[in-house]
C-alpha cells in the first residue's frame, strides 16, 4: 500500500512538471547555499586551524618591554630587559617543555649574483622543536652551534628561491651565503609553514646560532640579551599556571616591586589564535544561519502549492473517500507528495551545492570542505521541512466532507 | 427470514443555517432485502439525494437509525466507515467520476489499494472487471480517451472490484444517451441477477423500470413503494 501511495506521489509530481519544479526550487536553492556556505565556512575554518598548528601549540612569547624614554614609551620588544639567563631560569620552571631565547634582526643575504633581504632569526636548536618545524634538506644546527657561535643558517623556503632561482637545480645545501657581508655556511632548508593568520609569510626567513646572531650579526648593546623568549607549556591545562610562574618569576628576577609595571609581557599566542578559529567557527555558523533562510522560504512555497494542490484535487479526494479511502490515507497521499518534493528538491540542491563548492576551490584557491556532516544537516532539515511544511495541507485535504468534496467543481 | 441490507428506520436529516434547522428527510423508513434491486425517483429537493449519502454513509442521519448488512453506521469511527465504504458498498456516479491522471486498470484497481491488495492481485482483479464490462483492450487508456459510456462502465467496474454486497448508483445514466443508457443498465440488470443489490437513483421512468420496486420521495417523505407488496409477499413485515 505504501508503495502504492509513494508511485502516486511520484505521479502527482510528474502531472505539472513546470509547478513541481519551480516549488522544488525554493529547495534546490535552499540546499545548496546551505551546502556551499557550510563548505566555505568549514574551510576557513579549517585553514585556521593549520595555521595554529604551523605555530605550534601551547605557546607563550616573552617579550621584553617598553623601554621608557622619560615619559614616553616606544615599542615592546627593543629594552634590553631579557637574557640568556631569564630563558634558563624559565626552563626550570614546572610545566614548561621548550624554552628559545630569540633574537631577531633584518640581514641584506647574497648568494652568487642574487640578492634578498629578509629576517633573521637567531636561537636554539630547541626553538624548531617548539614551532613544531621541520627541515625539508640538510639538518639542523646542535647545541654545539650555539656554543660556538658557528657561521651556520637554514632558510626559509622563500628565501631559497629568491637566492637559488625556482627551479630547484641547485642544492642550497652547504652552500656559503653571506648575510650583511658576513659567510655562513647553509645546513639546511626549513619546511614550507605559509602564511601567518595576519598574512605574513613565514617562510620568508633565516635562522642562525642565538649566539652567532648575537656576536657576529647584530652587535647587542648589552651581550646576551634577547628580544623574546619562546615557551612551550606542557599541555593546554598548565597554560594558565605557567602563564603566572613567568610574571612571577621574572618579575623577582628583574627586581619589578609589587604593583609596578613589568619590563616585559608575556603574550598567550594561543589563546590569540584560538579566537581567530573560534571567529571562523562563527563566520560558518552565520553563514549557514543565513542560507537556512532560503530553506524557510522555501518550505513555505512547497506549503502554498500543497494547498492549491488540494483545493485542485478536491473533487479527486471525494472520489478517494467515497471508495474507501481513510483520513490517515489522504493525509498521507499529500504529506508523501511535499515530502518527496523536498527531497527531491533536496538532493538536486546538495548536488549544486558540492558542484559550487568545487568551483569556488578551483577559481578562489581558497580551502572548502563539504562534510558529510553539512550534506547530512541539509538533507534531514529538507525532510522535516517538508513534513512540517507538507502537514497542514495534507491535513486540510484530510478533514474534508467527502459529500462536499464530491460536489466540488 | 433474511438479514436485510439495508434496515432505515425514522431517519431525520436537517441541514443547519443561519435561519433554523431546515429539514430534507422527515421520517423516513425503507427496507432492503438482499438481491432486491430498488429505483428511487423524484423531483430535485426531495431529499433522494441526500438519502442516497445516508445510505452511502458519506453522510450521516440527525436522527433515526440506519442499519447497514447488521451493522449500526451512526456509531462506527470514521476509520470503519472508511472500510464500509470500501468494502461493503459499491459506487457509481452520475459524473463517472474517474481519477483523470490514471489509466482504466488504475483506476479500477484504487479501491483496494484503500482495502490492502498487493500489487498483483490488484491488476488481476482489475483487469477481469474490465472485460467483464467489455473493456480490456483499454487497460492502459485515460478516462478522457473513451466515451461517457465507456467511463461508466470502468466506474461499475470499479464499484465491483472489492465485491460489495450493494452497489449505490446515483443517477448512473443521467450523462449518457437512451442507447449507451439501456447498454449500462443491462449491466446493472444482469449484476442484479448474479444476486447483488442496487439501489439507483434516477428521474427517468424507463431506468427505474428496470428494477424491481420503485420508492417515490416528495419533500423529503417516502410517498409511494412499490416494494411493499414485494416485501409482505416475502413474510416481512415492512414498516
Amino acid at each position: 500500500m505504501f508503495s502504492a501511495m509513494l508511485g502516486e506521489a511520484w505521479h502527482a509530481m510528474g502531472a505539472n512538471r513546470l509547478r513541481t519544479f519551480l516549488t522544488m526550487l525554493g529547495m534546490v536553492i535552499g540546499v545548496g547555499a546551505v551546502v556551499l556556505m557550510m563548505a566555505i565556512g568549514q574551510g576557513a575554518e579549517a585553514s585556521v586551524k593549520r595555521s595554529i598548528s604551523a605555530m605550534g601549540s601551547h605557546l607563550f612569547v616573552v617579550l621584553s618591554g617598553p623601554p621608557r624614554m622619560g615619559g614616553a614609551r616606544t615599542a615592546t620588544g627593543n629594552a634590553p630587559s631579557l637574557n640568556v639567563r631569564d630563558a634558563n631560569a624559565i626552563s626550570e620552571l614546572y610545566g614548561v617543555m621548550g624554552v628559545a631565547p630569540v633574537t631577531m634582526g633584518k640581514g641584506q643575504v647574497v648568494y652568487a649574483s642574487n640578492n634578498w633581504n629578509t629576517d633573521v632569526i637567531g636561537t636554539t636548536a630547541e626553538y624548531m622543536d617548539i614551532r613544531g618545524w621541520g627541515l625539508s634538506a640538510g639538518y639542523a644546527f646542535s647545541a654545539s652551534d650555539t656554543r660556538s657561535a658557528t657561521r651556520v643558517a637554514l632558510l626559509g623556503k622563500t628565501v631559497v628561491q629568491n637566492l637559488f632561482g625556482d627551479d630547484g637545480e641547485v642544492d642550497p645545501v652547504g652552500k656559503t651565503i653571506r648575510i650583511n657581508q658576513r659567510p655562513f655556511v647553509v645546513l639546511g632548508v626549513l619546511d614550507s609553514k605559509g602564511q601567518t593568520l595576519d598574512g605574513r609569510d613565514q617562510d620568508d626567513t633565516i635562522i642562525v646560532p642565538l649566539t652567532t646572531a648575537q656576536r657576529k650579526l647584530f652587535g647587542n648593546q648589552l651581550p646576551g640579551t634577547v628580544r623574546q623568549i619562546m615557551v612551550q607549556a606542557e599541555s593546554d591545562n598548565v597554560m594558565s599556571m605557567v602563564e603566572e610562574a613567568l610574571n612571577s618569576l621574572l618579575n623577582q628576577r628583574h627586581n619589578i616591586r609589587e604593583g609596578a609595571d613589568s619590563d616585559f609581557s608575556v603574550r598567550n599566542l594561543t589563546a590569540i589564535a584560538n579566537s581567530a578559529a573560534e571567529t571562523a567557527r562563527t563566520m560558518s555558523l552565520l553563514l549557514g544561519a543565513i542560507a537556512s533562510v532560503s530553506l524557510l522560504v522555501g518550505g513555505i512555497g512547497i506549503m502554498n502549492i500543497m494547498l492549491v494542490s488540494v483545493t485542485e484535487r478536491t473533487r479527486e479526494i471525494g472520489i478517494r473517500m467515497a471508495i474507501g479511502a481513510r483520513e490517515r490515507d489522504i493525509l498521507m497521499q499529500f504529506l508523501l507528495e511535499a515530502i518527496m518534493i523536498s527531497i527531491v528538491g533536496c538532493l538536486i540542491g546538495i548536488v549544486i551545492g558540492v558542484t559550487g563548492a568545487v568551483l569556488v576551490s578551483v577559481f578562489t584557491q581558497a580551502e572548502v570542505i563539504v562534510s558529510s556532516a553539512s550534506v547530512l544537516i541539509a538533507f534531514s532539515v529538507a525532510a522535516s521541512i517538508g513534513v512540517f511544511f507538507g502537514f497542514y495541507p495534507a491535513r486540510k485535504a484530510a478533514r474534508l466532507n467527502p459529500i462536499e468534496a464530491l460536489r466540488y467543481q | 427470514m433474511q438479514a436485510s441490507v439495508i434496515e432505515v428506520k425514522h431517519l431525520y436529516k436537517a441541514y443547519r443555517s443561519a435561519a433554523g434547522d431546515f429539514p430534507v428527510l422527515k421520517d423516513v423508513n425503507l427496507q432492503v432485502l438482499p438481491g432486491d434491486y430498488v429505483a428511487i425517483m423524484g423531483p430535485s429537493g426531495s431529499g433522494k439525494s441526500t438519502f442516497m449519502n445516508i445510505l452511502g454513509c458519506l453522510d450521516m442521519p440527525t436522527a433515526g437509525s440506519y442499519v447497514l448488512d447488521g451493522y449500526a453506521v451512526a456509531t462506527m469511527a470514521a476509520d470503519q466507515v472508511a472500510k464500509v465504504r470500501n468494502q461493503t458498498i459499491g459506487f457509481v456516479f452520475q459524473g463517472f467520476n474517474l481519477l483523470a491522471r490514471a489509466s482504466l486498470l488504475d483506476n479500477v484497481a484504487l479501491p483496494l489499494v484503500y482495502a490492502g491488495v498487493s500489487k498483483e492481485e490488484r491488476h488481476t482483479r482489475a483487469r477481469l472487471l474490465l472485460e467483464k464490462v467489455g473493456l480490456s483492450k483499454h487497460l492502459d487508456s485515460h478516462p478522457n480517451q473513451i466515451s461517457g459510456g465507456q467511463q461508466q462502465r470502468v466506474a461499475i467496474a470499479r464499484a465491483l472490484v472489492n465485491q460489495p454486497r450493494l452497489i449505490l448508483a446515483d443517477e448512473p445514466t443521467g450523462n449518457l444517451d437512451s442507447t449507451t443508457s439501456e447498454e449500462i443498465m443491462a449491466i446493472f440488470d444482469g449484476l442484479n441477477q448474479e444476486g447483488i443489490t442496487i439501489v439507483l437513483v434516477t428521474h427517468e421512468t424507463d431506468i427505474a423500470e428496470h428494477a424491481k420496486r420503485q420508492v417515490r420521495f416528495l419533500d423529503g417523505c417516502i410517498v409511494q413503494d412499490t416494494g411493499a407488496a414485494i416485501a409482505k409477499a416475502s413474510g416481512v413485515d415492512h414498516v
